[in-house]
């Protein structure tokens, strides 16, 4: 069984587990702890539009 | 000077009062080995449940992807960077190895992505079995 997800789904797929992973080792109460999470996610996937955007830049 | 000797003196101290228990070397030993395991053994099952999910998910993940395993090596640099990182994954690194899974020639783009996630499945283990250390020395709620 093999799996191939787009480039998107894939790199939203590790945006949402590497957050859980911050969230929970960055900050110590658990409200911090999902605010942190929801922030990384954010980050995770502004980064991915903006690196998209840069690569559609460079390409023409 | 004077500041910088006795701020090092105080650091010595804080290191010294951390307390060696049992549970300061069994909760990372075997969060490492089995990914969440750290923070179950303490009592943290949220926590635990959460980081034994995605960690788990990201590693099958890596290998549904056609993700590349790294063997033991002294290669180029990378490839051995590569090895560290799968390591995180303690047991089912060890798993892969005795199923001989991740393999496999790389057949499509993505696989690439498969390689990154095996690895940083590895790398978020290394995090997460150091937070069970902080816990059990009482560093972290």
């Amino acid at each position: 069984m093999t799996l191939a997800l787009s480039h998107f789904s894939a790199a939203v797929l590790f945006g949402v587990f590497a957050s859980i992973v911050f969230g929970i080792t960055q900050r110590s109460t658990s409200h911090e702890q999902i605010k942190y999470g929801l922030y990384c996610f954010a980050m995770f996937v502004g980064g991915v539009f903006v690196a998209g955007w840069v690569m559609w830049f460079l390409r023409r | 000077m004077a500041n910088s000797s006795s701020g090092k003196k105080s650091s010595e101290a804080t290191e010294a009062a951390v307390p060696l228990t049992t549970m300061a070397v069994l909760a990372p030993a075997v969060g490492w080995l089995i990914p969440g395991a750290g923070h179950l053994i303490q009592k943290r099952w949220t926590r635990g449940v959460l980081l034994m999910g995605s960690i788990a998910t990201m590693f099958v993940l890596g290998l549904l992807m056609q993700g590349h395993v790294y063997q033991p090596n002294g290669g180029d640099i990378l490839d051995m960077l590569g090895f560290v990182g799968d390591v995180g994954n303690g047991g089912l690194y060890i798993l892969t190895q005795v199923m001989n899974w991740g393999q496999g020639a790389i057949s499509h783009a993505t696989a690439d992505y498969g390689t990154k996630y095996l690895i940083v499945a590895g790398l978020l283990n290394f995090i997460s079995a150091a937070d069970a250390y902080h816990i059990a020395v009482g560093k972290k709620p």
